[in-house]
């Protein structure tokens, strides 16, 4: 990074505007994470319709600066309700909400917050570090390699993660559907627009998600059953006393969970509720006191808690390098950064670097402004947690038909939100998850463009997909993945056998 | 409201069917091996095969389910209404709003959520309104939305 590149940037960020809009998507962040049932994601969802209207570095700005403090602000309701505010803090709730019955209900929530903001800088300085040179080595890739990258990326979103793989396949193969809707292919024929002519540029991104994110929680909502949760103490100490002596005593911890956490947010697919749950039972697992946890042990909290944060920043790095989103939210950013013309790829480190390091150092301020924005949430949480839903949750409907109303002037957009909201809450119920649609849908273009190229270059001939070098590294990658459930399978299956015969 | 896997299997074979089909029709570009139907046909395909798949997992695994289990929420009646309400109030908003307005959609649809979700009754339509100028002073001043006037275009400011 040259130095005047780094001056362009920073008068990018410290313009007058952007610090507002950090601010104001900060306090949105703190607030959206603290109230159980709105997610980190729904949070990004409900504030894409704005940045549509802003210029890219403050719409990327808003996005970054909501989602880190959503993530941090789900902790708190974990801690005082048992209730976590994203699925992202769910792993350690109940850790949490043991510590605040022993009355260190503060302890918890500075671990969350002090630990939250150090992994978050651990992964944009990963982020820095790593992204320029890999997008310099990405330069060099052709329709071959980014076929593979997105098959890999893909195959990652379908095979890491809790739900089953095989309902993940069909989740993504519905999604990669919805992308072929439209003129937007190689051959620019009209594809399963069932003569709507609202159908022949796509399906809008935008809609689609706040559907998908935004209305399926709402109908979840209002679809739920369980009784009001109950807040165990209204009184929170100092959160950030004895945080230095913390910090000494799990430095280790605390840096494993920010790698983990790093690595599974550069995995498509898979983003912090993934990484804190594998984290917590990596802490679990390496711990000198594994007994301790789940009876209020502030070592899990610790490393999950900067996990998740982390993790924010890692599924960054595929998105602006390669265009290929690490989770939900970056998934829904890349709509954004394509709306704004500032394509994701490796020539976005050519054409705009100034853009770039501009989206970096709003990270490092983010996760800086988190700390005390995030003390100032704790002092008022227990009155935030008392906001009536009733009325939160209506205003959100109305905020959702706007906001898809906005982007194209015509009630279609609320159309796409019905449609989309209703499947999100069907497929859901059903164990289908919705993150691999989400990224069919966002990379659908990307790989059928990708695949037509290649096969006409090699006038269709599929073996040329594994003779360049990358490309074959790539696709033995891919394959592995794929062929890694089967492998593991017939493992379990023979081995039995095996050790019956030598007995 | 959960599907037997079977049922799900069953209906998601079908759209790839219809996926195929459809794409039979799609035309080929003259000198060139690949169309526009290679690759949603191979997408639907790869669709078919989830689908038996899952159709054959659902007869494996869970063979003395019902077809569909309804959900605890269907079961209790306020809940039900509240989710048919929400529904509706998204399909009179897409109706509704053109001829309307955003003014008179927008406070109709808050009205009937905050009574369905049970607010307090003197508060339901002073909250609607001021939500909506809320909301109307921000997408239609603040962000030049242009949100439909309707029935209320006489008074527009």
């Amino acid at each position: 990074m040259t130095w005047t590149i780094f001056m362009q940037s920073l008068g990018l960020v410290l313009d007058p505007y952007v610090l507002l809009v950090i601010f104001c998507s900060a306090l949105f962040g703190l607030f959206v994470g603290c109230i159980p049932g709105l997610t980190a994601t729904m949070a990004t969802a409900l504030l894409v319709p704005i940045t549509f209207f802003m210029p890219p570095v403050p719409a990327v700005a808003a996005i970054v600066t909501a989602t880190a403090m959503a993530i941090f602000s789900g902790d708190i309701p974990g801690a005082l309700l048992r209730i976590p505010g994203t699925p992202a803090s769910a792993a350690y709730t109940d850790e949490a909400y043991q510590m605040t019955l022993k009355g260190q209900a503060e302890v918890a929530l500075g671990a969350g917050l002090v630990f939250s903001a150090i992994g978050g800088l651990f992964g944009t300085l990963v982020m820095i570090w790593f992204s320029p040179g890999l997008a310099e080595i990405a330069l060099q890739f052709s329709s071959f390699e980014y076929f593979w990258l997105v098959v890999l990326g893909l195959a990652g979103a379908v095979f890491i993660g809790n739900a089953s793989v095989l309902k993940a396949s069909i989740a993504l193969l519905l999604g990669l559907l919805i992308a072929c809707i439209g003129l937007e292919n190689p051959a620019a024929h009209p594809r399963f627009t069932f003569g709507l002519p609202q159908l022949m540029s796509g399906v809008e991104l935008i809609p689609m998600m706040v559907g998908m994110f935004a209305i399926s929680e709402l109908l979840r909502y209002i679809t739920n059953l369980d009784p009001p949760p109950v807040m165990v103490t209204e009184k929170i100490g100092n959160i950030f006393s004895g945080m230095w002596s913390l910090l000494v005593k799990y430095r280790w911890p605390l840096v494993r969970g920010s790698a983990l956490g790093t690595v599974i947010g550069i995995q498509p697919g898979s983003g912090a509720d993934m990484a804190s749950w594998m984290s917590y039972a990596m802490s679990k697992k390496f711990s000198k006191e594994p007994e301790k946890f789940g009876t209020g042990h502030v070592e899990g909290i610790v490393e999950s808690g900067a996990a998740n944060n982390s993790s924010l920043a890692g599924a960054w790095i595929p998105a602006i390098v390669f265009g290929i989103p690490g989770d939900s939210i970056t998934a829904i950013a890349i709509g954004v950064l394509y709306l704004k013309n500032m394509n994701p790829g490796p020539m976005i480190f050519v054409n705009n670097p100034e853009n770039i390091y501009a989206i970096f150092l709003v990270f490092i301020l983010a996760n800086i402004i988190m700390v005390p924005l995030g003390w100032l949430t704790v002092k008022v949480a227990t009155r935030i947690l008392k906001v009536a839903r009733n009325i939160l949750m209506p205003t959100i409907l109305l905020f959702c038909i706007v906001g898809s109303f906005a982007i194209n002037n015509s009630a279609w957009g609320v159309v796409l939100v019905l449609f989309f909201g209703l499947a999100a809450f069907i497929l859901e119920e059903n164990g289908f998850p919705v993150a691999p649609a989400i990224l069919g849908v966002v990379l659908g273009t990307m790989m059928e463009e990708n695949f037509v190229t290649s096969m006409i270059k090699s006038d269709g001939d599929p073996l040329v997909f594994f003779t360049r070098p990358i490309a074959m590294w790539l696709a033995a990658g891919t394959l592995l993945i794929l062929i890694w459930p089967v492998i593991t399978w017939a493992w379990r299956r023979y081995r039995p056998s095996v050790d019956a015969a030598s007995r | 409201m959960k599907f037997h896997d079977t049922f799900s299997g069953a209906v998601l074979l079908l759209l790839a069917l219809a996926i195929l089909f459809n794409v039979s029709s799609f035309p080929n570009i003259p000198g060139q091996n690949i169309g526009p139907a290679a690759f949603p046909g191979l997408l639907a395909g790869l669709l078919a095969v989830c689908a038996v798949l899952l159709i054959i997992k659902g007869l494996r695994t869970q063979r003395s389910q019902p077809w569909i289990v309804w959900g605890e929420w269907m079961r209790s009646g306020y809940h039900l209404r509240n989710f048919l309400i929400t529904v509706g109030c998204l399909l009179f908003y897409i109706l509704a709003s053109e001829a309307l307005g955003f003014l008179i959609c927008s406070v109709t649809v808050l009205a009937v959520m905050f009574w369905a979700l049970q607010v307090r009754g003197r508060l339901i339509f002073p909250l609607a309104l001021g939500i909506t100028l809320l909301i109307h002073t921000i997408f239609y001043k603040g962000l030049r939305v242009p949100l439909p006037w309707g029935v209320m275009l006489p008074w527009q400011w």
